[in-house]
């Protein structure tokens, strides 16, 4: 038996996208290993039969539902691991995320299972599922092989496209599960506080996103005024380091805890091109980007690089601009 | 309060990393920094101490390594730490992330601390799991990416960005939180500080000493094989534009533009 477990994070009633593509990619690879896959969500009375049925639709043949607190992720390592021990899945699959990252490390520690972060690629090899990962700095790739009964893989964020199959309606399984002391002692106070305006980057064709490059929350003006000047569908984005240092909102962030877009143009200003941002703007059609620092990764995948002063280059460049659109 | 704060050494970003074809593991010849997100999880702590709103009674480093990681725990100690424990034995060679965190739980086990702090990611490797499996293996509840930590009534009030926003989380002590390097400004280790670390105890520990299963750790006791190392498929390299007119550069930019009809 080599089924594929995956978890499914929702919130408010739906189902997270990163979530859906492990389902779909544990339903592609589990069929080629001669396994099924089946899916575990943690939650309130959100999680409706509906719901839950609902991810047959991306593969999943059975869905294991435990009731308990969302967002936390020791609750669903407890569920998960007793659905394990129950049912012996060889592989468990999580998308990419933050709470994918620690229930994933929480099981590898619980089953004492080998775990994969920031897999890309899954394919099957001997009946056993292969996971692919890059490493220092996306340079090379590493192929992870698991030994024992249970291997534990993390997608990057995005990896796993969801895509529905002709799977029809998923069994639902309630769980009757003991938390484990720990497990209970953390409580979600908040949860998907929004900070700061409430901005739309997903439906731009042109972005203008600034980085702690730009040195003041103030020169994120400039960022404004390049944008203003592109005209039509375009917008202002950040990145982590500059929204959780207040410079610029939240709704505007790309990267692993933000958004993921793709427009047609992305300008980077002062953005070292971190991993974490990459993947949030990695499918963009043209990437420019101007940073100071020469040895700045984002130029490794930057389809025109500037090296040289924020401060000089985005007025001029503005300027230029407004003069293209005006003649 | 009893504070441990798991610091790890990692390659310094100026030199170029690579694997050792022979042993499939990081070449680990050219490191000599303690990771930079450690240095938050430490200045996390000296906050805890300096905020009044609890006694810290002792901040104690602990790393998991060969010979020379003891500059990371002299970094650490000079960062604020009173005193440090290095966790180093042969048998724990090869570990994967499960071992290694097996392993770390259980030297920071014998100190019985109220709170574990460590940096969120590694510039070397694993990215914010450690946290999370050395909770597991001390049964405290856990969180990671914090970015706000406030200490009050044997709880903490944590919070960080998770996928839908911000989260609020209250954690009840003891426990371990894996900080982001949005938490704070580390400081910078005075001269006098730098000098005086090596006086500070460093106590050496084998993996016997503090329980830890040989069959559970090393290249053995690990339950996942890194192998095959390759380039990925490489994306042409973009053109680069070095800007030493201005105005000649802005219009590069602009006829690039252009020829896309970007504008």
């Amino acid at each position: 038996m080599a089924d594929v477990l995956t978890y499914v994070l929702h919130y408010e009633g739906e189902l997270n996208k990163n979530s859906l593509g492990a389902v779909s990619e544990g339903a592609a690879r589990a069929s080629e290993i001669g396994g099924e896959c089946h899916a575990v969500v943690v939650g309130g009375e959100d999680l409706s039969d509906h719901l839950c049925q609902s991810l047959g639709a991306y593969g999943a043949r059975k869905v294991f539902r435990g009731r308990g607190p969302e967002g936390l992720a020791q609750p669903v390592v407890d569920v998960m691991a007793k659905v394990i021990d129950e049912h012996g899945h060889a592989y468990a699959l999580f998308g990419g995320g933050l709470l994918g990252f620690e229930i994933g490390a929480g099981l590898a520690a619980r089953k004492h299972a080998g775990v994969t972060m920031e897999v890309i690629s899954v394919r099957a090899e001997d009946g056993k599922l292969v996971a692919e990962r890059p490493i220092l700095q996306d340079s090379q790739i590493s192929v992870s092989r698991y030994k024992g009964d249970l291997g534990i893989i993390i997608g990057r964020i995005n990896a796993f496209e969801a895509r529905t199959v002709d799977g029809g309606s998923a069994e639902v399984v309630d769980v009757d599960v003991e938390y484990s002391p720990w497990s209970t002692q953390a409580e979600m106070v908040e949860r998907g506080e929004q900070r700061g305006a409430d901005v739309d980057i997903e439906g731009a064709d042109i972005l203008v996103a600034g980085g702690r490059g730009l040195g003041t929350a103030e020169n994120f003006k400039l960022a404004e005024d390049l944008a203003a000047a592109f005209g039509g569908n375009s917008a202002v984005a950040a990145t982590r380091a500059v929204v959780d240092a207040g410079w610029y909102p939240y709704a505007a962030q790309i990267g692993q805890t933000g958004k993921t877009v793709a427009p047609k143009l992305y300008l980077a200003a002062g953005i070292s091109g971190a991993i974490q941002h990459k993947v949030g703007m990695q499918s963009s059609e043209n990437i420019v980007a101007i940073n100071k620092d020469a040895g700045a990764p984002i130029f490794e995948f930057s389809d025109l690089g500037v090296v040289g002063d924020l401060n000089k280059i985005l007025p001029k460049l503005t300027e230029a601009i407004k003069a293209k659109k005006g003649s | 309060m009893k504070i441990c704060v798991l610091v790890k050494e990692v390659p310094d970003a100026a030199v170029e990393k690579r694997i050792d074809s022979s042993t499939g593991r990081l070449d680990r010849a050219g490191e000599k920094n303690l990771n930079p997100y450690d240095t938050h999880a430490i200045e996390a702590a000296m906050q805890i101490r300096e905020g009044g709103a609890v006694e810290v009674e002792e901040i104690v480093a602990v790393t998991m390594g060969p010979e020379s990681a003891v500059r990371a725990l002299h970094k650490a100690v000079s960062l604020g730490a009173d005193r440090s424990v290095h966790l180093s034995d042969d048998a724990l060679a090869g570990s994967d992330v499960a071992a290694t965190g097996y392993a770390l739980a259980k030297a920071v086990e014998k100190e019985s601390p109220d709170l574990v702090l460590l940096g969120q990611q590694s510039d070397d490797g694993e990215c914010y799991t450690i946290g999370a499996v050395v909770a597991d293996h001390l049964r405290m509840p856990s969180l990671t990416q914090v970015i706000k930590m406030d200490v009050a009534d044997g709880a903490l009030r944590c919070e960080r960005q998770a996928e839908y926003g911000y989260d609020t989380v209250q954690v009840r002590l003891p426990a371990v939180i894996s900080v982001g390097d949005a938490i704070n400004e580390p400081r910078y280790p005075s001269l006098k500080a730098i000098m005086g670390a090596r006086k500070k105890p460093l106590e050496k520990v084998a993996a016997g000493e503090v329980g830890i299963d040989a069959g559970l750790v090393g290249e053995d006791g690990s339950r996942v094989q890194c192998g095959d190392f390759h380039a990925p498929e490489a994306k042409p390299p973009g053109r680069i534009i070095e800007d030493e007119d201005t105005n000649e550069t802005v219009e590069q930019i602009v006829a690039w533009l252009e020829e896309r009809k970007l504008i």
